[in-house]
């Protein structure tokens, strides 16, 4: 018996019905990411449905996807599989699964560490705290020191002030499952 | 002309200000009144929802109300935000269950008498076209471009409710308004890889190299966005080997056709420098 813990868990984050994937591989055929992924947005609702949690938890592909949304709009079956790259990295997250992407992780994470303290995104002090993380300084982030230098991006944070406002809706939102 | 409420986010405060600053001057020159959100917050761009569904939802929730109180449509420059937010607003729409959920986080109740409008809709189809001619001091004679909608104006459809992400025209007849040679091309919504600029360049790289050499086939000197994602990641990403193709985006264009003084303080702000390109036009 195939277990369908997964897959059900996956329907309810998602708000979409992998069962219905029929492997036309439409949606790989126009992913802009497809050929540096290891499996490709197709094979990726195959393994949601066989309930491979493991390997996709641990995938690149859940990292890679750049949520261009090409896939869901061409899929015959109207399936949205950027929400489920979605409900794979939140389930990664939840779950503290080492990501097969460290950088891409770590982004939304800090990205959104600075906007839960501030309530909006300041680029000098997110560069600043992902650039200290990955300790990449220059090839990676060759061009934020000259953006810094050419006086666009304010050393200073804006602070709202409904901070509290945004800080309160982060707490009740931190364990809020979707409804089907 | 009706006002419009503005939500700037947050790139246009930092690495996209000459869109911002753009933005203002046009409206100004074009007497439509732009009044910025109330103490507005990030909508959580594309990081929210890779950690969080709910929350990717009620911060532009707070937005929304925002918006609601104001009492008129919102008009947003950057895809990712009007994407987001058209998000929530679609959700509040036709969501009772969700839409229940948010009020009651937030702390008001769901008109739906604002709406959430991409700031080439409001340009293109609301103050229209001829409006826009009849403002062209210089036109942008000998300028070859494309438009470049990239992803997140126009997918998923079912959302945005803008232009068909297969064929979308207003872009190239804006800039055909404005004198310059929009060339027709298949690219205007493939994606950039902007959400992985900073995360996996090498893949964005690819992308925006791909991007860069589609146009340069079309005959165009310059790519016209109107996405300070995709702006930033089409001016980082280009290849160092092959000379860079500067990258506007498409409300420094009205500026410039419009002779706005302010025009010249916007050049400066690019990684990519466009002037020597519009130096080689006839004025
Ligand atoms: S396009 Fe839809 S049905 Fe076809 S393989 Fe992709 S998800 Fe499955
Ligand atoms: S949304 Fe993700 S999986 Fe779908 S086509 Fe875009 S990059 Fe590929």
């Amino acid at each position: 018996m195939l277990d369908t813990t997964f897959t059900t868990q996956i329907n309810l984050l998602s708000s979409q019905t992998i069962q219905l994937c029929y492997h036309c591989h439409k949606c790989t055929a126009g992913c802009p990411v497809a050929e540096d992924m290891e499996f490709g947005p197709d094979r990726v609702l195959r393994l949601v449905q066989l309930g491979e949690k493991e390997r996709l938890l641990a995938s690149h592909d859940i990292w890679l996807c750049a949520g261009c949304e090409t896939c869901g709009t061409r899929c015959p079956n109207e399936i949205d599989i950027a929400q489920v790259m979605d409900a794979l990295r939140q389930i990664a997250i939840a779950e503290g699964v080492r990501p097969a992407e460290p950088y891409a992780e770590k982004f939304h994470k800090v990205f959104m560490g600075v906007v839960r303290y501030m309530g909006r995104m300041h680029e000098a002090s997110m560069l600043g705290a992902y650039k200290l993380w990955s300790m990449d300084l220059l090839s990676d982030m060759d061009s934020a020191p000259v953006m810094l230098l050419k006086g666009k991006v304010p050393l200073l944070p804006h602070l709202l002030k409904g901070r509290g406002e945004v800080r309160r809706i982060f707490e009740e939102t931190s364990n809020v499952k979707r409804e089907t | 002309m009706t006002d419009y409420s503005y939500y700037p986010g947050c790139s246009l405060e930092a690495t996209a200000i000459e869109f911002n600053d753009s933005v203002l001057a046009v409206f100004e020159a074009l007497q439509v009144g732009l009044h910025e959100l109330d103490d507005w917050n990030c909508c959580g761009a594309s990081s929210a929802h890779s950690m969080s569904h709910a929350l990717s939802l009620a911060l532009p929730a707070r937005n929304l109300a925002i918006a609601q109180k104001a009492g008129r449509d919102v008009v947003m420059p950057c895809a990712a935000c009007f994407n987001r937010h058209k998000t929530t607003d679609h959700v509040m729409r036709n969501d009772p269950e969700q839409r229940a959920g948010l009020e009651k986080m937030i702390g008001f109740e769901f008109t739906g008498t604002v709406g959430v409008r991409p700031l080439l809709d409001v340009v293109g189809n609301e103050i229209g076209l001829e409006r826009i001619r009849a403002m062209v001091k210089r036109p942008l004679t000998g300028l070859k471009v494309v438009g470049y909608y990239g992803c997140l104006l126009v997918r998923p459809p079912e959302i945005t409710q803008f232009e068909n992400p297969d064929n979308p025209q207003l872009m190239n007849r804006l800039l055909e308004t404005l004198g310059a040679d929009a060339r027709p091309w298949s690219y205007a919504t493939d994606c950039c890889g902007g959400g992985l600029s900073l995360t996996k360049s090498s893949v964005a790289m690819k992308l925006v190299t791909r991007l860069a050499d589609r146009a340069r086939e079309a005959g165009a000197d310059a790519i016209v966005t109107s996405c300070p994602l995709c702006q930033l990641n089409l001016e980082m990403r280009q290849p160092k080997t092959s000379p860079k193709m500067p990258i506007f985006y498409f409300t420094e264009l009205m500026g410039l056709a419009f002779g706005l003084e302010k025009a010249g303080g916007w050049w400066s702000k690019h990684l990519i420098d466009p002037q020597p390109l519009l130096r080689q036009l006839p004025v």
